[in-house]
């Protein structure tokens, strides 16, 4: 046979649904509007003129039922903890969280604190960690493309057994 | 008015409710007897001389050793520009203490406060329920004593630490 190469137009491109599906999805990834504390401040930076998560197709939305992504910045303390867990169970599969700042990772600078939840973890399954206090616009970028690597290796047409392990939301 | 001036006539009006005056302290201070303390606020609040309007901070301190927890009332007077520390020691096992939010209404939200950290019951206060913390939280915080539950509402609170010296 004919490969397909280099005999269509140069406006026709072949590749499979899955890889489509995922590019789709990783080029359109609708963070929820959504911060705790002083990362809030870097994340609405990230979102911003100078770092842009615009142009990556992450754009924020306002309720955690059209959001694909959960960016949880700042310190979380109990009485959010539980309020975080309920957002999260509102937003339609598949979903993904990020982890921004030391506080959300592990309690941060108040680990010590009565108050203060050890790690957003322990609440919620978190793909992405952004270390830093606050992490740069930069660094949550790079958490954002690396949620989108994530994405493009999933397979959600096939159900394979290696591929039930890589999906996250799954 | 001083602080001196008016523990001296807090004194001769209310003779044996007020007692220990500290005057050389950055903010001078005296000791109300717990039974007077809606009394002698009402009277600071409205005597002329004095008129306290103001409330700036209601707090609480725990003295382990000396089995007491001490309620501090910061007063402040615009019309004088003077101001006042009030002092008043509570059983620690039972701390009970009459409100004084008929005299200044922002005690509402200090009194919870110092209920929520403290466990102090301020008797009479109209909606005295925790202020910060999530309702079902167990024991006092502040309290020199209090012991971090294992977890809160399903919610492990531990975590290995990261740094070793960070844990005392």
């Amino acid at each position: 046979m004919k490969p397909l190469i280099n005999s269509l137009p140069e406006t026709v491109f072949t590749t499979n649904v899955d890889h489509l599906l995922n590019w789709g999805r990783a080029s359109s990834q609708w963070y929820m509007l959504f911060g705790l504390a002083c990362c809030a401040i870097e994340l609405m930076q990230t979102g911003g003129p100078r770092a842009d998560l615009d142009r990556f197709g992450a754009v924020p939305r306002a309720t955690p039922r059209q959001s694909d992504l959960m960016i949880v910045a700042g310190t979380l303390t109990y009485k959010m903890a539980k309020r975080t867990k309920l957002l999260y169970d509102q937003m339609p599969d598949p979903k993904y969280v990020i982890s921004m700042g030391s506080c959300s990772n592990c309690g941060g600078l108040f680990q010590l604190a009565y108050s203060v939840c050890k790690g957003v973890d322990k609440i919620v399954p978190v793909d992405v960690y952004v270390p830093g206090c606050p992490p740069r616009p930069e660094a949550l970028t790079e958490g954002l493309l690396r949620i989108q690597d994530k994405m493009m290796r999933e397979r959600w047409l096939v159900k394979a057994p290696e591929a039930e392990g890589d999906g996250a939301g799954a | 008015m001083d602080a001196k001036e008016t523990y001296a006539s807090l004194e001769k009006l209310f003779p044996g409710k007020v007692r220990d005056f500290k005057g050389d302290a950055i903010e001078p201070y005296l000791n109300v007897e717990k039974e007077h303390i809606v009394e002698i606020c009402r009277f600071l609040r409205t005597a002329q001389s004095f008129r306290y309007e103001v409330l700036s901070d209601l707090t609480a301190l725990d003295w382990p050793k000396e089995e007491k927890i001490q309620v501090v009332y910061h007063l402040f007077s615009y019309a004088h520009n003077h101001q006042i520390v009030l002092k008043v020691d509570l059983p620690r096992d039972n701390p009970k203490i009459a409100t004084v939010e008929e005299q200044w209404k922002v005690a509402n939200w200090f009194e919870r406060e110092v209920y929520d950290l403290f466990g102090v019951i301020f008797e009479g206060h109209s909606d005295l329920r925790r202020i910060m913390l999530p309702e079902d939280w167990v024991g006092f915080p502040l309290r020199k004593d209090y012991v971090e539950q294992e977890e809160y509402d399903g919610i492990s609170t531990q975590r290995a630490p990261l740094v070793e010296k960070l844990l005392r």
